[in-house]
């Protein structure tokens, strides 16, 4: 009886959370490293895999300039002009989520990198022609987050 | 040896690789967990799992759920893509911090008063894990939650808790308490085995009440938003440009879907993108979380179409929600949306 309670109450949570499942969607990791030292390392590990930084958003500037106290917060927006172009071409609902970002921002001596999983992308826009698109970006991210987070 | 060689050798022979057959826990835990949860298991936005207190009265099994099924709602996702060797190499790695072995604990209800339970909870409970279970803002709800304190009093009242604690753990951890937090054994202050009984029942029977507020996430239509305009493109800009300011936000920059991807030349001039905000509200979403940045600043674009029709269009606020698995966001979200739809309603009619 207990466990037929314990297995309903598990069976319950999932019907409940169905519809809205938390699922990791977010790529997240922390970087053991002052945030310039991991913001010039971001940069970098964005670079050499051929993305072209577009914008760095100085949103702790912003946030200052009216009186509101930030820590060091950036986000760094990235593509490659022949994926996007050819991406929004045929799916301009895209548009919105491009260029592809990273948000760095400190947390006391180290740094924590967030982005946006490319899998919740999928979700978004399931047509077949995006899913090498989608994986390519997914397995660049996870690169990228891997090479800050392991480097000492 | 001769074992391992002849496993190596059968795995190599079925095409996989030992990495492939037993998962590295550590790599996973680094890509997964760490930036919460801390390099080392010390903590810092999510629980410090390599507290030995926590690790003393924790079972795998509420380990393996936990990461499994998250906490609806308050940050810690639901990990559904990590396969079931994935998930025991993770608990394997956090194990491994442990001096001592492992609790197991008995899948039996504990059987008590729950009216007298909600009596006690109320008394000795709701200060720290909020009056009915649900958590409080500060200690878990957010992400933001202040640094220095040691532990999150998790949301009791949240389906993920109730899922991968059984009573008899919740039971011990009153009985015992949890050293290193502000969570003090409840026999200590002088309660009986009866009255954890009672609170026990009474945070079992969450199970039967409605999902609570924090464990909720926005429904939304669609992850974008999509207006059709009746005037050109040019217009259209000008017209979202005007619609932000009346709006309460404030205009940034227009800038082409391409820009800084291509030469100024070369650019697409028929997608464009207005960049807006309004710093007050920007403060009060990172407070809550700070990962919404990747968000920000706002935008709405503007797209003339091969037919020549224009669209105006937006991520919709309310896909956030669940992004994040934040329930604390709901509000800014759905008041977001409400505000882009009217804006780019205010630009295309």
């Amino acid at each position: 009886m207990n466990m037929l309670m314990k297995w309903m109450g598990v069976a319950g949570l999932l019907l409940a959370t169905a519809a809205p499942v938390a699922a990791a969607e977010l790529l997240m990791a922390r970087v053991d490293k002052l945030f310039p030292e991991a913001m010039a390392q971001l940069q970098s590990a964005i670079s050499s895999r051929g993305y072209t930084v577009t914008r760095l958003q100085e949103v702790n500037e912003n946030l200052e300039r009216r009186d509101f106290k930030s820590d060091m917060y950036r986000v760094v927006y990235f593509g490659k002009y022949e994926e996007v172009k050819r991406a929004t071409a045929s799916h301009p609902a895209l548009i919105p989520f491009l260029p592809l970002n990273i948000t760095i921002f400190a947390e006391g001596d180290q740094a924590i990198l967030v982005a946006s999983h490319p899998q919740a992308l999928r979700q978004f826009f399931p047509d077949a022609a995006l899913k090498p698109l989608f994986e390519r970006w997914e397995k660049d991210m996870v690169a990228i987050m891997d090479e800050l987070r392991e480097a000492k | 040896m001769l074992t391992r060689l002849l496993l190596v050798a059968l795995l190599a022979g079925l095409g996989l690789s030992p990495a492939m057959a037993a998962p590295n826990g550590a790599k996973l835990y680094g890509r997964n967990c760490a930036a919460c949860h801390g390099e080392t298991g010390n903590g810092g936005i999510g629980v410090p799992l390599a507290l030995p207190s926590f690790q003393a009265d924790i079972s795998d099994d509420y380990l393996r759920k936990t990461i499994s099924l998250g906490r609806p709602g308050r940050v810690m996702p639901a990990f559904s893509h990590l396969d079931k060797a994935e998930i025991e190499a993770i608990v394997r790695h956090v194990r491994s911090w442990n001096k001592g072995p492992a609790a197991t604990y008995s899948q039996r209800l504990v059987k008590g008063d729950p009216a007298h339970g909600k009596q006690l909870f109320g008394q000795y409970c709701a200060t720290c894990h909020g009056a009915t279970g649900e958590g409080r803002q500060g200690v878990g709800v957010t992400f933001s939650r202040p640094r220095d304190l040691p532990i999150m009093a998790p949301a009791l009242y949240n389906p993920g808790f109730l899922a991968a604690a059984t009573d008899a753990m919740i039971k011990a951890t009153l009985m015992h308490g949890r050293e290193g937090t502000p969570m003090t054994s409840f026999l200590k202050q002088g309660l009986k085995e009866k009255d954890i009984d009672d609170i026990v029942s009474y945070v079992r029977s969450f199970e039967k009440q409605p999902l609570p507020e924090s464990a909720q996430l926005l429904q939304a239509e669609g992850p974008v938003i999509i207006r059709e305009s009746a005037y050109d493109l040019k217009t259209t800009v000008e017209n979202v440009k005007q619609a932000v300011t009346t709006h309460n936000f404030f205009y940034g920059r227009v800038q082409t879907l391409e820009y800084g991807l291509i030469e100024p030349a070369r650019e697409n001039p028929k997608q464009v993108i207005v960049y807006f905000c309004n710093i007050s509200l920007l403060n009060q979403a990172l407070a809550v979380d700070p990962r919404v940045g990747m968000f920000l600043p706002c935008r709405i674009t503007i797209l003339e179409r091969d037919d020549g029709k224009v669209q105006v269009m937006s991520v919709n606020p309310k896909v956030l929600s669940r992004l994040f698995n934040n329930a604390e966001l709901n509000r800014l979200c759905e008041q977001m949306s409400e505000s882009y739809t009217r804006i780019m309603e205010e630009a295309t009619l």
